[in-house]
């Protein structure tokens, strides 16, 4: 038997207790990971003084904005104990279908509007595979991943949007600062706030949960399956489109190889947040201090000495790592009191 | 149950895995997935023959074999894998990463060419026991553990070649690849030792006690458990099989191609998982034959060919494998489905693969999803 089976639906709310509290936070994953990230961020300042300064600070809080809604996307569906893989796809086929739009003209709102639609309408195709013939996430994610990346080949060919056909107001959102904070960071911020505070509170967000962790338990209890799973495919989809709206306004262009390859940042920076693959645990708050670190690491990676062809192993390596601390945590926890599992959520 | 290929939406209850012995002869050899996939492959590979010029030319089944020599050896190991109810998305990432080990030993650490076969060879293994080790004796999902080694070993094949591919492997070694059977024959010498390996994952799986054991695994470890099968020892075995036959095939690919490249071979795992999924073989574990994987992995190889010929794009090429992959997972449920709507039918046919319920019962049967 699969012990994530086995452990406990998510954590059921218990009456304030300020200790309680505290000693949930200490060990809560969402603090480790960002206690590591700091750390990671001190070592990079102490060895490099610019590391903090101008453009790279820029570029350490802006290039996450995109990796942290596919992560919160990545995160709904993981939730439920499914994954989908064709976010990066999704990602370039919106972020090019934002570009077309805009040089065709339109206006940058429209654009970005018919990105976020694309991407939904792309993540309904896999939820609506998934849910109604009752199919592997995985496999068909991977085949729509495959499919999505070659309607984009198809279409855009050797062709790239460039800078100069995109609308100059909309270019701008790429490179403006609040308080030296990238626009684009504190949009996906905010959007990361509102889907965590979605999947904490809204009764949707918890029967995500509730399938999940136990999907007979779900089923007995009458939950609506089908509907919560269609619906976090459909999430994820239009995240992954918001990103590739993001991207055309990051990178001020379009190639037709956009987000290759970043689903599976995507899974690690979820999985490195404490989103269990299994389903039925983590939080978005988690996924999102997770591709804050995914890119951290790219970054100091070179200052550290390491070549920055070794990015993808390290990738590998953080997943590894992430599942494996989150077996032994959970077999400790398991050893413990069912008061203490709430610790490894 | 076991969950690696985690779905909350849940198989069916049929568990059936014998022929349906009260049809007739002729019925239970038809209604079969092998079946329905060889057919597939006589018409495609006829339309092929009669349509896209130059297919039936002298050298179609020659580089036929040769392409896609790694798809046919990897989808062996992963037959065995995927029944067990795993899964090793690594595959393509270990040929990768042996074949750049073959370059490093053989141009960097001036070993002999045999030496360096067998650092590749070691490489391999590693990497499967590696994979094996996570997924057996951890016990974490194999899903989660090889998209972090896909990851991994791509990365360190990346990171210990940069931007260099190596070149320069000893003649005899490169041109032994495209050998031919006899001269003039247009099948290259390799198919032997395919041959020879598809025949011997074969007995494996399906006349030893260790085969039979995989199957039971799949379909019920818990079962598979109480009549004395080594779960963790079978899983771990199987994955190192696969580490070392992807270190075959990526010896194969970078003496085929004469060089070793970090990115070489992306993607193909998905290819593979494909023609094993299109052979019949049930992603939910238990179920699946070689004959039908055999057959699934030349359906997809004429696919790629023909392509090739007619010269279609290799983007066209993917998007057709992605819906051969998402319909190989799809038609089985849609043909029990069909089946369950015809009246006069007890249940799915023989061999089918996970279905719904059987009608009588309406909402009882097993964690039925609609509420």
């Amino acid at each position: 038997m699969n012990t994530a089976l086995d452990t406990p639906p998510a954590p059921t709310r218990r009456r304030p207790d300020v200790g309680h509290i505290l000693g949930g936070l200490v060990r809560s994953r969402e603090i480790a990971v960002l206690v590591v990230l700091l750390l990671l961020i001190a070592v990079a300042t102490f060895k490099s003084d610019g590391f903090l300064t101008g453009d790279r600070w820029r570029d350490l809080l802006l290039t996450p904005s995109i990796l942290m809604l596919l992560a919160a996307g990545q995160t709904m569906v993981i939730i439920t104990r499914n994954v989908d893989l064709s976010v990066g796809s999704t990602l370039g086929l919106c972020a090019y279908a934002t570009g077309e739009i805009m040089s065709a003209g339109h206006s940058p709102w429209l654009a970005a509007l018919g990105g976020v639609a694309l991407g939904a309408g792309l993540g309904a195709i896999n939820g609506l595979i998934i849910a109604v013939a009752r199919v592997p996430a995985l496999v068909i994610t991977l085949g729509t991943m495959l499919v999505y990346r070659g309607i984009l080949l198809r279409w855009a060919g050797s062709d790239r949007v460039n800078a100069g056909e995109l609308d100059p107001g909309f270019l701008d959102l790429g490179t403006k600062q609040i308080l030296t904070i990238p626009v684009l960071t504190i949009l996906s911020l905010l959007v990361v706030i509102a889907v965590g505070y979605y999947l904490r509170t809204a009764r949707g967000g918890r029967e995500l949960y509730a399938i999940g962790s136990d999907p007979d338990a779900a089923a007995l209890f009458g939950l609506p399956i089908r509907r919560r799973v269609l619906g976090a495919f459909i999430a994820s989809g239009a995240l992954a489109g918001l990103a590739g709206v993001f991207w055309a306004a990051r990178y001020g262009g379009v190639s037709s190889n956009a987000g290759q390859g970043i689903e599976l940042q995507a899974v690690a920076a979820a999985v490195i947040g404490g989103v269990a693959i299994f389903g039925g645990s983590g939080s978005v708050w988690g996924a999102a201090i997770g591709a804050f670190l995914l890119v951290t690491i790219n970054r100091v990676l070179p200052i550290l000495g390491v070549s920055d062809f070794y990015q993808q192993a390290v990738v590998g390596a953080l997943i590894i790592g992430a599942i494996v601390l989150d077996r032994v945590l959970s077999s400790r926890a398991e050893r413990r009191l069912a008061v203490d599992r709430e610790a490894t959520s | 149950m076991n969950a690696p290929l985690t779905s909350t939406l849940d198989r069916a209850v049929d568990e059936r895995t014998y022929a349906s012995y009260q049809r007739p002869f002729l019925w239970r050899l038809i209604a079969t997935r092998e079946f329905a996939i060889v057919a597939l492959l006589v018409v495609v590979f006829i339309y092929a023959r009669a349509n896209i010029v130059g297919f039936d030319g002298p050298l179609t089944i020659y580089f036929l074999f040769l392409e896609s020599a790694p798809i046919m050896l990897l989808a062996l190991p992963m037959t065995l894998i995927i029944i067990t109810g795993e899964i090793d998305l690594s595959v393509a990432s270990t040929m990768a990463l042996t074949g750049a080990m073959l370059g490093i030993a053989y141009t960097k650490w001036d070993l002999p060419f045999v030496a360096a076969l067998g650092v590749a060879l070691a490489t391999g293994v590693a990497c499967g026991l590696f994979n094996g080790f996570l997924v057996a004796y951890l016990k974490l999902p194999s899903l989660a553990v090889t998209i972090g080694t896909l990851a991994l070993f791509r990365g360190l094949a990346k990171g210990f070649l940069g931007t260099e591919s190596i070149k320069g492997y000893p003649e005899k070694w490169t041109d032994l690849t495209r050998e031919r059977l006899s001269d003039g024959s247009s099948y290259p010498q390799f198919v032997i030792p395919l041959l020879l390996l598809t025949i011997a994952f074969g007995v494996l799986l399906h006349f030893t006690t260790f085969g039979r054991g995989i199957y039971e695994i799949g379909l019920n470890d818990e079962a598979a458990r109480f009549t004395g099968v080594n779960i963790a020892r079978t899983k771990l075995i199987l994955f190192t099989l696969a580490g070392l036959v992807a270190a075959i095939a990526g010896i194969y690919q970078t003496l085929y191609s004469s060089v070793a490249r970090g990115d070489s071979s992306v993607n193909l795992e998905l290819q593979v998982i494909a023609a094993v999924l299109l052979g019949g073989v049930s992603i939910f574990g238990g179920r699946g034959s070689l004959p039908g994987v055999v057959a699934g992995v030349l359906l997809i190889a004429v696919i790629n060919s023909a392509m090739r010929l007619d010269g279609v794009r290799t983007e066209v090429t993917n998007i057709v494998i992605g819906c051969l992959l998402v319909a190989s997972v799809v038609a089985p449920m849609l043909l029990t489905w069909i089946s369950g709507l015809v009246p006069g039918r007890a249940g799915p046919t023989a061999e089918a693969p996970p279905s719904t319920p059987a009608p009588e019962p309406p909402a009882s049967g097993g964690p039925s999803l609609d509420k």
